[in-house]
């Protein structure tokens, strides 16, 4: 028993040193200076400001801007300090309700847009921070976003275009446009307008 | 299937096999002690300080694995307990419960990360990486330390003893966990895991968030109107509160170490933790990387790498089946959704299909896969809420689970639960020709199919009777979430990943409640260790007997009809344990959700 003892109580804190202080140091030290922005969070500044994250979702819900997919944080969506999904099964009667509700008020905000809204737009993300829509989602939207901001429809479209991104090489990624990146994007364009 | 969802797979299985034989040859030499002089020296005085000398018989080892597992689960609870007053905790976590620190000391040790907790609500950033990171070392890399035994109960003949665990501990964590945690670290740096010591950032968002919440009176119970409505306040947020923290580094080893406990709640699914397509496959790629080594090493130190391809194989063949089911049935959609007007075809501009609970940059393809694999390994890091996939979608991880997860499996035990059904394989086939089996020139004796028959049938004891009685009880039904058939999976999910060492979850469930973190550590404790010490009684038995020579007589094992053979004998015991409880489940609800679409 004690020929066992003493590898199990040094090797243990050899092994916890090496991988739990060593380690982690060593990655945020290198990390730090090579990626710092990324290292730090992505984090987006506009003026000088920290607008938020490149990386994490926020909510949007005025009809100027695109708005992001459903998030199931709680208490307030979008919060990022308390990343979680909806969790609902698939024949949950509050999964159905809570499309139906998403639908209706995307189709309040934009009367006469008769195009099937897409999944994306409708459901909850995983992490509840997605930062990202479908490109159908940003297209569907683009009618009532260009009409609220008194923007050609063709204006918000070549914006979409400019930060799509698509799939590399056929099989890595899906189509989609970050959506603050997309929002900060419209803003410019807007106030250039508009100056 | 998409085209893409194919590609995908493909490409996965590409660059996977390319790694297969270096990798594996490297995990070979690490058997032994370092050629290289200064590396050996460096070894030698590290032993004689630990007091590492000789080789152990299986007991020996056994004990030492179990004793060495006390010792972090030790170290992992106290952590958790301390943590308000210890360093490194910039939002003062208050110390974790004693329920919930025994569950998740006991999770992180026996690999399985099961989190009833949310990361970064609870844990400071000292007890994630000094509790939590040290086991996803150390929990793998006992692992692979019991693989090793066994490999050598097979290649060796007429000796008492299969190594000794100590050395095999420190050479897995130090030449190779953790080089390849290092680099795979420093990558997903520079892609936007992040890596910091810094208190959570707060930002001021473009517009501010508003939402509606049940005003409170105060007692701190809702005020109802007359009507009996639950009268809500409305409230705006002009910020936005960023987690930070050392993420990277342990999300490195979460993989590689196919452990699968997030830093965030939301684990694989946060952009913080996994934030690009190219992440995401380099996350799938490093769950099955030493796993799949690890079988290469098996043959090559057996003396035959014929027998190691012939396992691979068979694993490969029940993945590639379970993989396009998950993501064809993920990419069907919901029917009830389709009729509200939703649009869940595929086309150049979305991915389409069942998109709750999943992330735009990954959609419909790289979730079903990530989901398979990760279940086939006993990793349980998710990147798509499992608890909203489709019922026959989710089924798919579950079964993965139920098999035992040899499916290429957890770093080590996928390899011995893999050949816990090899030996059971070749026994079957004994027994129909009436032959004393023999796998790799060893004769398998009654011994050894008692051990692995408390092997193989432990984990489904653990999850079939744990399933059974948190149905029964009232803590067990309190903190079902999905109504209907949904809940009963919910349970029947939580007992299977714990039992097998997963540690994913049917989320909605809310685990964290005293009933759940008990039952749940011991299942996961009894699923890890009661099949950890039959493996290791099996390793010490056939490293007594002697290698037989080939003869006329002799079954092969490294050819199609072993590899059919082995994957029938898998999915047999699989289905023939499960089917029952699978049908009251997501076959059910299978049938109720497409009843009249």
């Amino acid at each position: 028993m004690k020929t066992l003892l003493r590898p199990a109580l040094t090797l243990f804190a050899l092994l916890t040193v090496l991988t739990g202080v060593v380690y982690p140091l060593a990655v945020t030290g290198i990390g730090q200076l090579l990626f710092p922005q990324a290292a730090n969070g992505s984090i987006v500044m506009v003026n000088g400001k920290a607008v938020g994250s490149a990386l994490i979702g926020q909510q949007f819900s005025s009809p100027g801007y695109f708005w992001g997919r459903a998030s199931a944080t709680g208490p307030q969506p979008y919060n990022a300090a308390a990343s979680s999904g909806s969790n609902l099964g698939p024949l949950n009667p509050a999964l159905t309700d809570a499309v139906q509700a998403r639908i209706t008020a995307l189709k309040a905000a934009d009367p006469g847009n008769e195009q099937p809204v897409p999944i994306d737009l409708v459901t909850a993300s995983a992490s509840g921070l997605d930062p990202d829509i479908s490109l159908a989602a940003a297209d569907y939207q683009v009618t009532r976003v260009a009409r609220n901001r008194g923007l050609a429809v063709g204006q918000v479209q070549s914006l979409i275009h400019q930060h799509a991104i698509h799939s590399w090489l056929g099989f890595l990624g899906e189509p989609h446009v970050n959506v603050l990146e997309l929002n900060l994007a419209l803003d410019t364009v807007h106030a250039a307008q508009f100056k | 299937m998409t085209t893409q969802s194919w590609l995908l797979l493909a490409a996965f299985l590409g660059v996977l096999f390319a790694t297969v034989k270096p990798l594996g040859l490297y995990i070979t030499k690490l058997m032994e002690a370092p050629h290289w002089r200064p590396q050996l020296r460096l070894e030698t005085g590290i032993f004689r300080i630990c007091g590492i000398h000789d080789e152990m018989n299986w007991r020996q080892y056994a004990l030492a694995v179990l004793m060495f597992s006390v010792v972090g689960v030790l170290m992992v609870y106290a952590l958790q307990r301390l943590q308000l007053w210890l360093p490194l905790n910039p939002q003062q976590m208050p110390n974790v419960t004693p329920d919930s620190s025994f569950n998740t000391a006991i999770s992180f040790v026996t690999n399985t990360n099961w989190q009833g907790y949310g990361g970064e609500t609870t844990m400071s950033y000292l007890t994630q990486m000094l509790a939590l990171a040290v086991q996803n070392f150390l929990s793998a890399a006992t692992g692979i330390a019991v693989a090793f035994a066994l490999i050598r109960g097979f290649a060796r003949h007429s000796m008492q003893t299969i190594g000794n665990f100590w050395a095999d501990l420190y050479r897995i964590t130090a030449y190779l966990l953790l080089p390849l945690s290092f680099v795979f670290a420093l990558v997903l740096v520079s892609q936007g895991v992040i890596q910091n010591f810094s208190a959570y950032q707060q930002v001021t968002t473009l517009e501010p968030t508003i939402y509606e919440t049940p005003k409170l009176d105060t007692a701190g119970q809702t005020v109802k109107d007359a009507t009996g409505a639950v009268v809500t306040a409305t409230i705006s947020v002009p910020t936005q509160t960023l987690p930070m923290g050392p993420i990277a580094s342990q999300e490195a080893i979460k993989m590689l170490g196919t452990n699968g406990g997030g830093f965030l709640n939301a684990n694989s699914t946060h952009p913080f933790e996994n934030p690009s397509a190219l992440t995401n496959f380099l996350q799938m790629l490093t769950i099955f990387l030493i796993p799949a080594g690890l079988v290469y090493a098996f043959g090559r130190a057996t003396g035959d790498t014929r027998q190691g391809w012939a396992v691979l194989a068979a694993m490969t063949v029940i993945f590639v089946g379970a993989a396009i089911a998950a993501m064809m049935f993920e990419q069907q959609g919901n029917p009830l959704l389709a009729k509200l007007g939703a649009d869940q075809a595929v086309s150049a501009l979305q991915s389409g299909g069942n998109m709750e609970g999943k992330e735009t940059r990954f959609g419909i393809g790289a979730s079903g896969l990530f989901a398979t694999i990760t279940t086939a390994a006993s990793c349980g890091a998710v990147n798509g809420m499992h608890d909203s996939f489709t019922p026959l979608g989710g089924l798919v991880p579950l079964w993965m689970m139920q098999l035992g997860e040899v499916v290429f499996g957890g770093v080590g035990s996928g390899l011995y639960g893999m050949l816990l059904y090899a030996i059971m394989a070749v026994f079957v086939a004994g027994l129909m020709i009436g032959r004393t089996p023999e796998y790799l020139g060893k004769k398998i004796e009654a011994f050894d199919m008692k051990m692995v028959a408390v092997g193989i049938l432990m984990t489904p004891a653990l999850v079939l009777l744990g399933t059974a009685i948190a149905v029964m009880a009232g803590g067990g039904t309190a903190t079902i979430f999905n109504p209907g058939v949904h809940g009963f999976s919910e349970v029947l999910y939580a007992f299977s990943s714990a039992a097998n060492n997963n540690g994913s979850a049917f989320a909605g469930l809310g685990a964290n409640t005293p009933f759940y973190n008990g039952w749940l550590g011991v299942a996961m404790w009894f699923g890890r260790f009661a099949v950890i010490v039959p493996v290791l009684a099996i390793a010490g038995s056939l490293a007594t007997k002697k290698r037989l020579a080939h003869g006329p007589g002799t079954m092969p094992t490294h050819g199609p009809m072993f590899v059919g053979l082995l994957i029938g004998t898998v999915l047999l015991v699989g289905a023939l344990t499960y089917v029952p409880a699978l049908a009251l489940g997501p076959a059910v609800e299978h049938l109720i959700l497409w009843a009249g679409n």
